[in-house]
Parts: C-alpha cells; structure tokens; sequence
C-alpha cells in the first residue's frame, strides 16, 4: 500500500442566470428573463463582474502563484456551463486565468451538466444533453475531456453512479455524511453499490467547512484558523485522502480579502509540505493512487446543502415542486420546437438556484439573511420565475 | 388601565389588542383595574372592569387639559355597526379624563397604563392624582388616521403628544410607529418600546356557517380577494379597487369582497362603478365575530393595502387561518411577519402581479398558507405581555 497521504482540493465555481423581477404584464411582451440593467442583485452582468474582481481573479492569480511556486500542488475545478459563458462575456479576464491554471496540467476539469441543473432527477435525456454540451465546452476553452463527475450541489443517488460509470469516468464525487457512512470515514476511496470500476471520493466536510463557513466566525472557538493550525488538523487526519471541496466564492467573496483568507490559501502549501507524508493530488491521480475500502449505499439523494443533506432546499415546499415539475413538463414541447432561442431559455430555467431562491425553510424571525438571495422573499423568487415560465409557455403555443 | 373599548364591543384593532394584552399580563401576575369611559356589557374574568360614567363615579374638573368641544367627527362603532360613543367624541374625551384621578384614587395600584390618546387624559390625570409612574400605549397616531402629515387634527395631535411627554415611558405597536413617535411628536427615541401586537385562540374570530353565497361563487370558480377593515383613508380601500381594475383585466374570475364599513363606504361603491368593476366587487358593509372568520376562511387572499398601518392584527388573524395575506410594506406587522406578500400600498402593477400570482399559480398559496399560520402561532400575546412586563418592571425601578 501508498503510504502518501492525500489532500484534494475541489472548487466549484458557478453563476446562475437569474430571473429578473418579471411581472405578470410581461408575459406575452417580453421573452427576455435575465437581462435586468439596473443596480440590482438580478443583475447577472453585474454579478460576474463584482465576483470576478473579489473572488475569481485575486483567488486564481494565487492558485497560479502557488502552482509555479510548489511543483506538487495541486487542484481541482468544476465549472457550470452558464458560468464559463457568462466569464467570457463579461470577465474575461478571469476566464484567462483559469485557463493559465488548466494549461499547468495539474489543475483538473471535472464534469457537470452545463446548466448547473437537477435534470438527472427528472429527465435523464435532458441530463445527459446537458453534459455532453459542457464536456463540448470543456473541450472547447480548456482543451481537456472531465474523467471525474460531481454533480450539481454534490447531489448523488446510487443510479447517479450506475451511469457515470456506463458513461466512462473514472470517479464521482459525493458528500461524506456521517448518517450514511456510520463508521466508515470520508477519508478513504469506495465503491458505489452496483458498481466496478468507478470510485467515489467523499468530503470531508468538517475540515471543509472550517474554512468554507467557519473561517471569519469570531465565535468559533478556532478562530482565528491559521494556514499552520489547519496544516496540522490535515496531518494528524487519518485515511487515504483529504477531500477538500468548496464553493470557489469562498476566496474572496464568502470570506472576505479582509478576513486574511487570501493569505490563508498562501501559506496553505508550505504548511502541508511540512509533513512529508502529505501532498496535493487531482481527484483523479487520487483514484490511480489509492484503493476502495468499501462499498457504500447511497439510495436516496445525498446533498451537500446545509443540515439535512438533501433536496429539500431545492424542492422542498410546493412552490419549488410546482415550478421544477413544470418546467421538466414541458420538454416534449420545447425540443419539438427546435427553436435555439427557446431551448436556450427553457434549459436556464432549469439552473438548480432559481429553485433555492424559493426556499422558505430557513426564512424565519431574523433569519431571512442566512442564506443568499437576490430576491426580496422566496415568495417573490417563486412570482418571478412563474410569470416567466408563463411567457414561455406562450412562446411553444400551450 | 386606561382602555376605549373592549371585545365584543369594539370598532378594530384596539379592543382586540386589550383583550389579548389584559390576558396574558393576568396570566403573568398582574392584577387588573380595566376602566372604560362607559357602561357597556364587556367583562373577563381575568380583570375587574371599572366604568367611568356608574354614578359612584363623579366628573371632576380638569386642569390644564385645553380642549374645545363639540368638534368632534370621528365615532366608534360597536358590534352592531351602531355607534357607542357620540358624535361628540371630544366631550367624551374630556368627560373621561376628568375621572381619571377619581378611579385612580379608589383603586389601588402600582402603575397607571393608558391605550391611545382617547385614555391618555384619563391615565395623566389617574397619575397626578396618584403620584404612580404612566404608561401609555400607542397602537394609531393621527398621522395613520390621516393617512399622512395633511389635515391632521391639532387637538388629537396635542393629546398624543402630551401623554406621550408626561409618560414614564411609550410603547409602540410597531417600529414604524416607533420611527413616527420619535419623527413627528420629538419623542426621545430610548423612551419608546416597540411590542409587536400577538395573536392567540382567546383573540380569534370564532368560526360560523352563515355565509353560504361566498361558498357558492367560490365553487363556481371565482378566486376571492378580501379587503376587510375600515373603509377610510388609512387602510388603502381606494388602491384595492383600483388593483381590482387591474386584476379584472388579465382574470375575469376574480371577485374583490370589501368587508366593513367607514367614512368612505359610499364613496367606494360609487368609485367601483366608475372603475367598470361594479359586478366584480362585493361590499359587506360591517362584519364581525363569526362572519370575520368565514369572511378569512372563504378568501383566496387577504390584502390590507393600507397608507399607514401602526401595526394590523387582520393580517395575523388571517394568517392564522391559514389564508395568503398581501399587505403594504407601509404597515407595523410587514416588519413581525416573513411568510406574507408585501408590496407598497401605491404600487398597483405589483398589488396586482402577486395578486395574480396567488389566483393562478399551483404552490403559492399552498406554501404561504402553511408556512403563514406557523409563523403566526409563534406571535403570541404571552409573547408580548413579557416584553410588556419587562418595560413596566424598568420603570417601576426607576421611580425607585
């Protein structure tokens, strides 16, 4: 056996297209949704841009930094579609970046459905349209083919597996919830159940977190989490591996400049470096690297979205499942359309955060900023995106 | 305690708000002296009920408490729809307030606490006389009367003022009235306490079967949108028709139920017809106790698009019923409440857009019904009355 430890760094960097504040007078006028001008957050031009300069760009300029400075460092990337598109457009400075970083060879590329949606759960047509296209894109900025899929909101099924390995990857990555490992920790590779060949790496996602959620906590016994502390929390974790997996946002954006995660990330390196038993791998040299120790079971959708690990901030009350159930109902429609134009529209309709935008289980007494919206309320979210789906219904003639 | 009204004769939000309150201080130890200016068959067994016009009780002069007569043009309706306190308000004012110290004397107690500017001369008098600490309760100014700072009444204005200057501390219905107390009467903003109004079942409207028409047009397919409250001013009536227009553009089967009554009830029937909506609106004229209930229970949606609203006990009433609430973002309650629908009272396209949205989308009101009248049995008096008892705690301490 390997006795190198490894730690594996995935990021996921995604920008929906959001609907803009659509009025029931719109339906029938206006088949733009997400081209709000105004000095709001529906703004998606306006978006890109502000997360490019705090997050994407300081962060990937460090990555590429730390990549020439460390022959052995290593990370990985997941890139939604409608992010890549929206970079070229409106930051493409940043998408330059990421590029610089890929060029390196040891940055990954993983696979996803190009619309950051949950079409796997309700249309494995549609789902599997949406990967061939991002792996078209992929190909296309990067030149580079995904062997490892992770898909939207780290959502994953034991069927999910079943076809990743009939479509070839190599690996799939998944949340490593405890309920379901039980004894089993996240730091080791398995097997999904069903499956041969593919191997299915799990976050760790109480080493994640610190520095994803907890790392500007000032009531976190922890705090401050210094690239040294959190150095030594990787080489006293047993296993195979380390999964680290993040929202790229994070850098920058989450945890602000201020909060010093910038210099966190920077010294990161030189802290694991310090035990030699340690190195950063791609996900998918850690799957040449390491074994399965066991099969693992996972029959009902896995997230990796706040306590419950599962669909339901997503659909979860019966205005995101009228919205998802109808938006999928219309497929038959929009693809005997043929119209580019509609499809394009219908599948941006599908992106998994319009749903969450309607999400009313955190949205209590003094908690309606504890998760992120651009929307006033849920109930203006779900207003939005069905007098849109209204218009576009008029648009296939239903 | 200094009141105007008291279930089941009460005009509105105010009586309610006395009953809810009385309640649940009783509940936390507080003994009870509820005066009313008048003689009228309320009781609860939880307070003992004084009235200042019982022969025991002799007017007496008023100091300082300038005020003319006989100008007076607001009247407080009962449960009948007929009125209880004259055309003479003013002079009812000041009959009460002359008792004040006299029943104050009688009774003994630790803290005088006055609701509104109708009680306010009766509580300064009640704690002169008595030398005990005042509280007065604000629940409506006369700029939510009046709808804005135009053609408010100097006299009312004074009342309010005064008491709230001479009271050891104010309690507001709401931040909005808070911002208000301090904006408009230069209140000091640490002497004003903001306690959000409750509701629980002893506040409820009771549930009755009378109402059978609204039944049967909501079974032949017509969407119900009620407006229930005073038709004044204050509470928006005249945007709700004009939504109504709106609405009735895009989706004939959508009926708009005025329910109440107010200065403003002809002229709101006049104005429906004059809209072209004269079939698509119902007025009720005054409604309580059980026709209140089906009146929620029968709606679609419930809006109160008010002008200016201290806080809007009809939204939690109806939230707890479980119907869909859509109410201006110019009201107390929009800042106690997230599982409702808020729009400005003047925007008409947006009334009408989440009117619409309510009337024709699967899940939208199934969710905020739900999630509605969760939230609202968490808004409880209990609640209140314990803020209420911390501020009345302060004082006390403070006299010390």
């Amino acid at each position: 056996m390997n006795s190198m430890r490894t730690v594996c760094f995935y990021f996921q960097v995604h920008q929906p297209y959001r609907v803009k504040r659509y009025r029931v007078f719109d339906i029938g006028n206006d088949p733009e949704y997400f081209n709000d001008r105004g000095e709001t957050n529906l703004n998606n031009r306006r978006i890109v841009e502000k997360v490019a300069q705090k997050s994407y760009i300081p962060a990937t300029r460090m990555i590429l930094y730390l990549l020439r400075a460390h022959p052995e460092f290593r990370v990985s990337f997941s890139f939604s579609g409608i992010v890549l598109e929206q970079l070229e457009r409106w930051a493409p400075e940043a998408l330059d970046l990421f590029k610089q970083v890929v060029d390196t060879g040891r940055a990954e590329v993983l696979g996803e459905t190009y619309y950051h949606s949950l079409a796997f759960f309700y249309s494995r047509g549609e789902f599997e349209r949406q990967v061939a296209k991002h792996r078209e894109l992929v190909r296309r900025i990067f030149g580079v083919w995904p062997r490892v899929f992770r898909n939207t909101e780290l959502s994953y099924r034991n069927d999910l597996a079943h076809w990743a390995e009939g479509s070839g990857y190599a690996g799939i990555l998944a949340e490593g919830w405890d309920p379901i490992l039980g004894w089993r920790s996240p730091n080791y590779l398995y097997r999904p159940q069903g499956t041969e060949r593919i191997k299915l790496l799990l976050k760790n996602y109480k080493l994640s977190d610190d520095i994803a959620f907890r790392f500007s906590s000032r009531s976190w016994s922890e705090w401050p989490l210094t690239a040294e502390k959190f150095g030594q929390w990787l080489s006293s974790s047993g296993g195979d591996t380390i999964n680290l997996f993040m929202d790229y946002e994070t850098f920058g954006e989450h945890q602000w400049e201020d909060t010093g995660i910038f210099k966190f990330l920077e010294r990161l390196p030189s802290e694991v470096f310090k035990n030699p038993e340690l190195c950063f791998r791609t996900p998918s040299e850690v799957i040449a690297l390491h074994d399965v120790k066991d099969h693992v079971d996972m029959q009902h959708v896995v997230t990796w979205a706040d306590t419950d690990r599962d669909l339901t901030a997503w659909v979860g009350n019966p205005m995101q499942e009228a919205a998802i159930n109808q938006i999928y109902a219309l497929e038959d429609a929009v693809l005997e359309k043929n119209d580019p134009k509609l499809l394009e529209d219908w599948r941006r309709l599908q992106t998994s955060d319009h749903f969450y935008y309607m999400c009313t289980k955190w949205f209590q007494d003094g908690d309606v900023h504890a998760y992120f919206s651009p929307y006033e309320s849920p109930y203006d979210a779900y207003i939005a995106y069905m007098n849109a789906l209204s218009d576009l219904r008029l648009r296939l003639g239903k | 305690m200094f009141g105007w009204e008291f279930p089941p004769h009460h005009s509105g939000g105010l009586g309610i708000a006395c009953l809810g309150l009385t309640r649940a201080l009783s509940a936390l130890g507080y003994q009870l002296v509820f005066v009313m200016p008048k003689k009228l068959p309320v009781g609860a067994q939880w307070a003992k009920f004084v009235f200042a016009d019982m022969p025991e009780v002799k007017a007496i002069g008023v100091h300082s408490f300038a005020m003319p007569y006989g100008t007076g043009t607001r009247v407080v309706y009962g449960q009948d729809g007929a009125p209880v306190y004259g055309w003479n308000l003013y002079g009812e004012v000041v009959r009460y307030a002359s008792t004040g110290a006299q029943i104050a004397a009688r009774e003994d107690c630790d803290v005088i606490y006055a609701h509104d500017w109708l009680s306010f001369g009766a509580g300064i008098e009640a704690a002169r006389a008595t030398g005990k600490p005042l509280i007065v309760h604000v629940h409506a100014t006369e700029y939510d009367r009046c709808g804005g700072p135009w053609g408010i009444n100097p006299d009312v204005y004074a009342i309010e003022k005064r008491g709230m200057e001479i009271a050891d501390a104010v309690i507001a219905v709401s931040e909005y009235t808070k911002n208000i107390i301090v904006r408009e009467y230069g209140i000091r903003a640490e002497k004003v306490h903001v306690v959000h109004n409750g509701i629980d079942a002893a506040t409820m409207p009771q549930a009755g079967t009378t109402l059978s028409r609204l039944r049967e047009l909501k079974r032949s397919g017509y969407a119900i949108v009620l407006f229930l409250g005073r038709v004044t001013l204050q509470k928006g009536p005249d945007y709700f028709l004009r939504v109504a227009q709106r609405v009735r553009q895009k989706n004939p089967k959508v009926l708009f139920v005025m329910s109440g009554s107010g200065d403003m009830e002809a002229q709101m029937m006049r104005y429906a017809a004059q809209l072209g909506i004269a079939d698509k609106v119902l007025f009720t004229g005054f409604v309580s106790g059980s026709e209140r209930h089906e009146m929620y229970v029968a709606a679609n949606l419930f809006v109160m698009p008010s002008v200016s609203e201290p806080f809007g006990i009809t939204t939690l009433e109806a939230m707890r019923l479980g119907t869909p609430v859509l109410i201006s973002k110019q009201s107390g309650v929009s800042e106690a409440v997230n599982h409702v629908l808020k729009a400005d009272f003047w925007d008409v396209e947006d009334m009408t857009n989440k009117i619409l949205a309510v009337v024709g989308y699967a899940g939208l009101s199934e969710t905020l019904s739900q999630n509605g009248s969760r939230e609202a049995e968490g808004l409880t008096w209990d609640r209140a009355a314990q803020k209420v008892d911390n501020i009345i705690e302060n004082v006390l301490k403070s006299r010390v």
